[in-house]
């Protein structure tokens, strides 16, 4: 491949990746209601978020349903992982990898179609909670996987060494492996807060009316057409999407420094 | 094949935990989609029946699961909405798959043979937009696709065309809307396929007078195979069930079966039919994803 073939491919790619998300995010700042004119820079749309009261509501539903789903999860994952990763081939090892993965190849209007049944069936009210169940159901198995690779490339015969030396299964995992896969602990929960953040489909089957996401709200309002709030809210969450992948980069990488 | 383990106590208890979860919360959930696909709509809520109660004696249950029936999907195969609804989803599917590879097959090239230390930055960069946002992405697109959007604006202002291009609310839009939104899942494998790749085959190949296009031909592609194909798959698979590109992108003629199933569900509260569709889709995309995970085992195979 010659170089200027090489670097006109990555350029021409590069930019049908973001060039949608920067427009979006130029247009956030657009004073005009239009998408096609551009009036002057403004911050107006986004005085205009804080003053919309459902919209803060419906953030801060779902940023508490991210933080707390995304905890779960990764207690969840941590347990699947270790139990697949360390518990060698027990009984029904085939059973419990295929159920755990299987949440990441089902269309998610299934998963999400599957959780309601069961909360009518239960007589289970939805809100808060259910929204919270759907969100781990959903984001459990990204977690497993990522903290599956994780510990299988850690060094086992450092825990060996530490039960040679009397400690307990469980002390040796806590206190030799855990620290090691402390960033990949990080960054299974910042995925799983983003999938939370970022899902749609499972919240409108899992929650109820007191507890509408962000995607949701956003998801109602697109369809009556593009309005620069939108815009505004969107670049918001973008940029928190960007400090969270950030966060985690830094974490990684202040773990990588670390030796570890 | 290995002799399974007893566990310790302890470890069953780990166990436990993940397990209850997904029994409780997604195999249940599962099993009674498939009980609901062979119940019978009816206007309550829930709205089909019959219901297990724990009150139910023996004869009540007997009774009940004789009147469970395939009635559900019998009118799947012969109702053509859905019909209609899989052979499009299927088609779309497979042509936004297509196109996807035809994006990423070069973008994946080009990384792989750029300077190695540019490389961790250069996937760093095209992974990232898959970290943002699902719903902002696809939305995005609609800002650019509309008849008032920026490409018809652009386009008239250069004299190009001077009626807007009609591209929102069409099926194509939604091929470019999958295009846009999967591109990471195929770009990585493939990129991760030629990476890995012995650079001394290709030079081998350039020694004994192949041209580069030979080379591509019989030497690059034919490696990079599995990275393909698990692109491909990890593609097509979700596509299939898509609900939000064609809810925003897409026309009220673009048919889909997420979408179908949506409408079944939340509009006309024919939950029956929605699970016998939802039980008939997961079973179509369960042949692809044995094989998939078939390559994976053989991969891990090979990695040791």
């Amino acid at each position: 491949m010659s170089n200027i073939f090489r670097i006109g491919v990555l350029t021409a790619g590069f930019v049908f990746l973001y060039a949608p998300i920067a427009i979006l995010a130029a247009m956030s700042f657009n004073a005009s209601r239009l998408v096609s004119v551009w009036g002057g820079f403004s911050t107006k749309w986004y005085a205009a978020l804080l003053e919309n009261e459902p919209l803060i509501e419906s953030t801060k539903i779902s940023l508490a349903a991210a933080v707390l789903s995304a905890a779960i999860a990764t207690f969840l994952g941590l347990l699947a992982a270790v139990a697949l990763a360390r518990f060698g081939a027990f009984r029904s090892r085939m059973l419990f990898f295929g159920a755990v993965h299987a949440p990441l190849v089902l269309p998610e209007v299934v998963l999400g179609l599957a959780l309601l049944s069961c909360f009518v069936a239960l007589g289970i009210g939805r809100g808060f909670a259910t929204l919270v169940i759907g969100h781990v159901t959903l984001t459990m198995c990204f977690t497993t996987v990522a903290l599956l690779s994780a510990l299988r490339s850690c060094d086992l015969a450092l825990e060996e060494a530490a039960m040679d030396l009397g400690a307990t299964p469980l002390q040796a995992f806590a206190l030799v492996a855990l620290p090691q896969i402390a960033p990949a602990l990080m960054s299974a929960f910042l995925l799983a807060f983003t999938l939370s953040l970022d899902d749609l489909v499972i919240a409108s089957f899992a929650t109820g009316p007191g507890a509408t996401t962000l995607p949701m709200r956003i998801f109602s309002q697109v369809r009556l057409g593009v309005s620069p709030q939108i815009n505004a809210i969107s670049t918001l969450l973008l940029g928190m999407v960007a400090l969270a992948l950030g966060g985690s980069a830094l974490v990684m990488q202040a773990g990588k420094r670390r030796g570890l | 094949m290995k002799a399974s383990r007893r566990l310790s106590l302890g470890q069953r208890a780990a166990l436990a935990i993940p397990y209850l979860w997904i029994a409780a919360f997604f195999l249940a959930p599962m099993l009674l989609i498939a009980k609901i696909s062979l119940s019978n709509s009816v206007l309550a809520r829930p709205p089909y029946e019959p219901r297990f109660l724990p009150s139910d004696t023996l004869g009540d249950i007997w009774a009940k699961i004789q009147s469970l029936t395939f009635a559900n999907y019998r009118a799947l195969v012969g109702d053509s909405l859905y019909f209609d609804a899989y052979v499009s989803s299927l088609l779309i599917a497979g042509v936004s798959m297509l196109a996807t590879l035809l994006v990423a097959y070069p973008f994946a090239l080009a990384m792989a043979r750029s300077p190695r230390k540019w490389r961790p930055f250069l996937i760093g960069m095209a992974a990232a937009p898959f970290w943002t946002s699902f719903l902002i992405r696809v939305y995005a697109w609609i800002a650019l696709l509309r008849d008032e959007g920026l490409i018809n604006n652009a386009l008239m202002a250069l004299g190009l065309i001077h009626a807007p291009l009609e591209m929102f609310a069409t099926t194509g839009a939604v091929v470019v809307g999958i295009v846009y939104s999967y591109l990471p899942f195929m770009l990585l494998p493939i990129y991760a396929a030629l990476e890995g790749q012995d650079a001394s085959l290709r030079e081998a190949a350039e020694d004994l007078g192949a041209s580069p296009w030979q080379v591509f031909l019989r030497i690059t592609l034919p490696l990079s195979r599995d990275g393909v194909i698990a692109g491909a798959l990890l593609v097509f698979i979700p596509a299939v069930g898509e609900f939000v590109i064609p809810e925003l992108l897409g026309g009220s003629d673009t048919l889909m079966i997420g979408r179908t199933l949506w409408n079944d569900f939340f509009a006309n509260h024919d939950w029956p039919a929605a699970s016998a569709a939802a039980i008939a889709l997961v079973s179509i995309l369960l042949a692809p994803l044995l094989l998939w995970e078939r390559a994976r085992l053989r991969e891990e195979e090979r990695r040791g």
